[in-house]
């Protein structure tokens, strides 16, 4: 049997929205196994943003248990939440978000240091990491001097650098052309099928379909999809 | 846990912030730069200035007393026997009478009326080693009152004996003939420049008995008392003014006593106020100067905030943010600090030329500009890296 790392029960958040109050999420049942490469589909306002920040514990339930590799999130401290993002989550933005004063080897580094992982070995994992996504002689340029999939490439090094549970990523392709938007999804195949959990969260039927497996979001609840609906 | 790779990466960090900034960095910096010239440059001032005057007053006066024995209807000066008690005072050294006359010097065959004659004892010279610069001072076997020896100056070597040998030659003052033993040196102190002796012939010091007789008095009216080194000279003032007392019969108006050491403690405490007054107005513009840097780094957090939102995402804990905020405006202030110490040196160099004073880096002033700018950047650097390390990355990654 597979092993469980991600367990949802009866998720919901709410937010005041002046005096009313607005749910994101009704009740999110999810289970995610290890290796698995899940896509969440949703349009915007579903509440697959919160349902993201939940799952990367940048953002906690207001009811419901979240059990992230075997550990319930709850009422972790900031300090607590910092440590559990470092080690099991890996974070992919649709707009990369890297830091645009230093190069790709500083940004692929920032999550290595916050891992409090010894310099020496820093060095060897950032090369093996930008190596990996195929970026070893752009090492010390800037992301300005990158182009957009080279620029999600370095991102993706990053994410991986620690090597987290989860590879948590926030529409992937939304910023690139399609050419490009492929060989990133190619490159997430090729890192599912060394068996790391993939969660790509999504708008994009045609984006989803990369995936093994998707499930749907509106209006904040969630439904098992399949392949033939996307 | 903080190690020193955070440490090095945030300060690599906040060297590009600042770099990437230059305009606004330097202004920023410019409100410590001047707090800490300003700072420092006051306080060399003042101390250098008031060095220099304390150390010419020491030249005058260091562990000595000043004793004006005016006298009374009673009893006029002192003689032999009250200067023999004073001697033997506890924590004097040696007690050295002054009688001073103008006379008349006749070298060879001509004359020279305003010649200042002044009569010391043999510690005079004792206390004042480097005084006489050739031939020798007068020693105790001078003080007998019946060798006629003396010492000239160079304004008396000047007027009237210019080209002549002067020691072993001879002099007669008011009529006595006096073999010359010594040559007094230049002084180049206070008390030479308060002294106005354009107008006479020099100065000729001679044995106080010698003088005494000159002045045809028995009695001396003013005397040094010489404190031993290590003795509290508040506690030989005291003694001295009971001894006198007693030798005056406790009249009223007889004598004074004048303590330089008094004055000196005065005088470092006149320095202690100017320092702490000056260095308070200074420090209003280091006040300013911090809160320019509390400004700057509140507008660095709410342009870095994705920056922070990221960071947050990826692991850093709050106070890795807050470390790396406080880090940079301490970068910012202690390099300004660093360049506010280099300016306000040279301020007070400027200074010590134009006064013509002796230019002193002082180590206190130096330091209290380092760790005040220091401080200023951890003062004023707290609340914004605070505010930084608490924002919510969720609202920090989203705003553009």
């Amino acid at each position: 049997m597979a092993e469980e790392i991600l367990r949802m029960e009866n998720i919901t958040k709410a937010y005041e929205l002046g005096e009313e109050e607005f749910l994101a999420l009704r009740g999110v049942d999810l289970v995610v196994d290890r290796g698995e490469f899940l896509a969440v589909l949703g349009p915007s306002g579903s509440g697959k943003s919160t349902l993201m920040n939940i799952i990367g514990c940048l953002d906690v339930p207001t009811s419901g248990e979240y059990y992230l590799s075997g550990k319930l999130i709850a009422n972790e401290s900031e300090k607590e939440l910092a440590r559990i993002r470092s080690k099991e989550i890996g974070f992919i933005f649709q707009s990369f978000q890297l830091l645009q004063r230093q190069t790709a080897y500083e940004n692929v580094e920032l999550p290595l240091i916050y891992a409090n992982m010894p310099e020496h070995k820093r060095k060897e994992r950032v090369e093996e990491m930008l190596e990996k996504v195929g970026l070893a002689d752009k090492m010390y340029n800037l992301p300005n001097q990158l182009s957009g999939g080279q620029q999600q490439r370095v991102a993706i090094a990053r994410a991986i650098a620690t090597n987290p549970t989860i590879l948590l990523a926030d529409e992937p392709t939304g910023a690139l052309d399609q050419k490009t938007g492929r060989q990133v999804m190619e490159l997430f195949h090729e890192l599912n099928n060394e068996g790391r959990t993939i969660i790509m969260i999504t708008h994009d039927a045609k984006i989803a379909s990369h995936a093994g497996r998707i499930v749907r979001i509106l209006d904040g609840n969630i439904s098992e999809g399949d392949l033939e609906d996307a | 846990m903080l190690n020193f790779g955070i440490l090095s990466q945030s300060f690599r960090m906040s060297m590009q912030n600042i770099k990437s900034n230059k305009m606004r960095s330097f202004l920023t910096m410019l409100g410590i730069i001047i707090g800490v010239a300003a700072v420092i440059g006051l306080i060399t001032i003042v101390q250098s200035v008031s060095n220099y005057v304390m150390n010419e007053f020491s030249s005058l006066g260091a562990g000595t007393v000043s004793v004006s024995a005016f006298g009374n209807a009673m009893k006029q000066g002192l003689n032999d026997n009250d200067i023999q008690t004073l001697n033997g005072i506890e924590g004097v050294a040696g007690v050295s009478p002054t009688v001073s006359l103008t006379g008349t010097a006749v070298f060879e065959t001509e004359a020279f009326d305003k010649v200042n004659i002044d009569g010391k004892a043999a510690v005079y010279f004792q206390r004042n080693p480097e005084l006489v610069e050739a031939g020798r001072p007068l020693t105790v076997s001078d003080m007998s009152g019946d060798t006629n020896v003396c010492i000239v100056d160079h304004t008396f070597i000047e007027k009237v004996m210019l080209g002549h040998e002067i020691i072993g030659n001879t002099i007669r003052l008011n009529g006595m003939e006096y073999t010359i033993v010594g040559i007094q040196g230049k002084s180049n102190n206070l008390q030479g420049a308060f002294m106005d002796t354009s107008d006479s012939d020099g100065t000729v010091l001679v044995p106080y008995h010698n003088a005494l007789r000159l002045t045809g008095k028995a009695n001396v009216n003013s005397l040094e008392v010489y404190i031993e080194d290590g003795v509290e000279s508040a506690e030989v003032e005291k003694r001295l003014r009971s001894a006198l007392n007693n030798i005056y019969n406790n009249a009223d108006n007889s004598f004074s006593v004048f303590n330089f050491e008094s004055l000196m403690t005065a005088m470092s405490t006149i320095e202690g106020m100017m320092s702490t007054m000056l260095g308070g107005i200074a420090s209003i513009a280091l006040l300013v100067g911090g809160i320019g840097i509390m400004n700057m780094m509140l507008v660095s957090v709410s342009e870095r905030t994705k920056e922070i939102g990221l960071r947050k995402a990826l692991g850093a804990e709050p106070f890795r943010i807050q470390a790396q905020f406080l880090i940079e405006s301490i970068v910012l202030s202690v390099f300004g600090g660093i360049i506010g110490i280099l300016f306000g040196e040279l301020i007070a160099f400027v200074a010590a030329k134009l006064l013509d004073t002796t230019f002193t880096v002082s180590v206190s002033a130096v330091s209290l500009g380092f760790f005040f700018s220091l401080a200023v950047g951890v003062i004023f650097g707290w609340m914004p890296a605070k505010r930084a390390s608490e924002l919510n990355p969720i609202d920090a990654l989203r705003s553009e």
